[in-house]
């Protein structure tokens, strides 16, 4: 079955991609699969500037999932440009740029780094990220700044297509998910991480240094469902979903539910060929459940009467 | 490393070496050769996640290699939480999905001494290290360790080179165990010799401390918790001698002291 989908004017050959910090810059993942094989790949959190991220420890495992605070470290978008993208086969493979700044206009400036650079499919804009103490989840929360972003964004952006990455941790992921497309965005992606925390009884500690983190992974996959099948009925633009895929068929609950695409997260780290074996099955597994093409697949969500 | 270099091999077997009583297992892992081209070095490791865990291990888990060839590939490893606990359950013919040969590797000098540091656990990449160095008559293996020496694989490395150890069974061992540790850091930076280290941080922290005071030519393998193990989640960054965060698992795992602070 041909599973290639338009995803707010991206071409992509089927609807598969990698999380942002899940996958590094890809080349990390070159030896457990074609990299070419996916549907695109989100790179990790870009700023202005390098950032050295947080102290350790950053990650804590937790029943069915992980909790990180890694605080954004990368090495800014200059040397992802000169050093990163360059090594990357973007001309087949979609490169997605992720996003992450303390304000509207610092993601504006941001987003015209990245508007002229041929390599990049896409801006995925960070209003989202729970591990760093300025800025963060204070857009995520708040309407006014996800719609501010979204046209700092935008009209910096060029012709590339804008996907803002919204927060779960909101009272209600619709009002968000209009915000961004208000502000202009052409696509959503959703959920980043939830909120969460792990503490240790022996030392008395947190098992984090930053004490909270991000919760991702199968423990997160009913909260990230609800989310994109809220946010898919809120809004025009297509939706992208993530959280807690490490199947084909979590992949397949994601479109069913009306996400035009999807990504794999913490699913890298149970094996480092998850998204490469996603992507292999899903025509099988839409063929299984006797889709008749991908396009009546998506959104095929039959509601109780 | 080749293009598929993530795979499901079967247990050959997994027992417990010694006598061990409960707590102080240190089990020997012997996994169907993952038929790795062009081969691994030692210092090396690699990302176990046997088929059966369910998704509440997330994770897979680092092991160093502790020695390999055509048929087999093993690991030594002691349990200390979920995931080695679960490990302890593998039978014969159960399958593992391992990744690797991951990180960096210890040199081998040629023509130079060079003293091996282990600390417990840290023994693990110093079984490969022996059994591939030119020159085993170059080599001094210094072992503390708490679970007694019949419960490690230390009779086939005292075989074949010099070797010291220190047990550890009441907390007063430790000031011992630190000034024999600075002795030799002191005596093999004054004959230009190589250290090479492995075990619990704390343990390394001394060894980074000496060498920096002598001006010693020493290489640490750290241990830090590891999510992915190639690189791509920032989980088990250390700081390297610029003060800049960088990955264990690909910077790493050993480091050369100079390129590394374990400071606070
Ligand atoms: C490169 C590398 C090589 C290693 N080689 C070996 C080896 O040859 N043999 C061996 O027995 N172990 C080795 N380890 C350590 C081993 O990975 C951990 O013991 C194992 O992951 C613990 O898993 P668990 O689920 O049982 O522990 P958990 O339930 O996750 O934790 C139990 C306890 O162990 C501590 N712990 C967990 N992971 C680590 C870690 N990576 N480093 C230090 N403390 C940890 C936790 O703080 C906790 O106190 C190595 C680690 C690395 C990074
Ligand atoms: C270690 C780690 C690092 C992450 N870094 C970023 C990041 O830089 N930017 C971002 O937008 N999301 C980041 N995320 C969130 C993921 O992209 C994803 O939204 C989340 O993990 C949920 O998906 P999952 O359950 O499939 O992992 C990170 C997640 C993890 C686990
Ligand atoms: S374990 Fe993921 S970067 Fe090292």
């Amino acid at each position: 079955m041909d599973v290639s989908i338009d995803f707010a004017g991206l071409k992509l050959k089927n609807p598969i991609l990698t999380a942002s910090g899940t996958f590094g810059f890809g080349l990390e993942f070159k030896h457990f699969g074609d990299l070419e094989s996916l549907g695109g790949i989100v790179v990790k959190g870009l700023s202005l500037k390098p950032r050295e991220g947080n102290p350790m420890p950053r990650i804590a495992e937790t029943p069915c999932g992980m909790l990180n605070a890694i605080g954004i470290q990368n090495p800014g978008v200059e040397e992802f440009i000169n050093k990163k993208l360059p090594k990357l086969p973007w001309k087949t493979l979609p490169v997605l740029a992720n996003l992450y700044a303390t304000d509207a206009a610092e993601f504006g400036e941001l987003a015209g780094v990245l508007a002229g650079e041929e390599g990049v499919a896409a801006l995925e804009v960070n209003v989202s990220c729970p591990n760093v103490k300025e800025g963060g989840i204070a857009f995520g929360q708040d309407p006014r700044q996800i719609t501010k972003v979204a046209e700092a964004v935008k009209k910096n952006a060029g012709n590339k297509p804008v996907i803002i990455k919204l927060s779960p941790n909101v009272t209600d992921i619709t009002v968000c998910a209009k915000a961004a497309e208000d502000g202009g965005a052409d696509g959503l992606s959703l959920i980043n991480t939830l909120s969460g925390m792990a503490v240790d009884i022996e030392r008395r500690t947190p098992r984090l240094a930053n004490v909270i983190g991000g919760l991702s992974g199968p423990a997160v996959k009913p909260v990230a469902l609800r989310c994109v099948y809220q946010a898919v009925n809120a809004v025009k633009i297509p939706v992208m979903g993530l959280g807690g895929i490490t199947t084909a068929e979590d992949a397949a609950e994601f479109l069913l539910v009306g996400a035009k695409a999807v990504q794999i997260g913490t699913g890298n780290f149970i094996s480092p060929d998850t998204a490469f074996k996603v992507a292999e099955e899903l025509p099988k597994v839409l063929e299984r459940v006797k889709a008749e093409s991908i396009d009546e697949f998506i959104g095929s969500l039959q509601l109780p009467k | 490393m080749s293009a598929n270099n993530c795979r499901a091999v079967k247990v050959i077997s997994n027992k417990p070496l010694g006598l061990s009583s409960p707590g102080e297992e240190i089990v020997e892992l012997k996994l169907e050769s993952p038929d790795w081209k062009p081969g691994w070095r030692a210092g090396q490791f690699v990302m176990i996640r046997p088929i059966s865990w369910p998704l509440d291990l997330v994770w897979g888990r680092p092991f160093s290699i502790c020695n390999a060839d055509e048929t087999s590939l093993t690991i030594l490893f002691q349990v200390v939480g979920r995931g080695t606990s679960r490990l302890l359950e593998l039978k014969e013919g159960d399958e593992v999905n391992i990744w690797g040969p991951l990180g960096n590797f210890f040199s081998k000098p040629q023509n130079r001494p060079v003293l091996m540091l282990a600390g417990g656990m840290g023994i693990a990449p110093f079984c490969g290290y022996v059994d591939s160095h030119p020159q085993p008559e170059n080599l001094k293996l210094f072992f503390a360790h708490r679970p007694p020496l019949e419960n490690y694989p230390y009779k086939g490395i005292a075989g074949k080179v010099d070797v010291e150890d220190i047990r550890e069974t009441k907390p007063t061992d430790i000031p011992s165990i630190i000034t024999r540790v600075e002795e030799l850091v002191k005596e093999y930076a004054e004959k230009d010799g190589l250290i090479v280290a492995c075990g619990p941080t704390p343990f390394l922290k001394t060894i980074w401390n000496a060498a920096n005071k002598y001006g010693a030519d020493a290489e640490l393998s750290l241990e830090n918790r590891m999510a992915c193990g190639v690189g791509a989640c920032l989980g088990c960054v250390c700081k390297d001698g610029d003060d800049h965060h960088t990955q264990v698992c690909t910077t790493g795992p050993v480091f050369k002291a100079n390129n590394l602070s374990l400071e606070g």
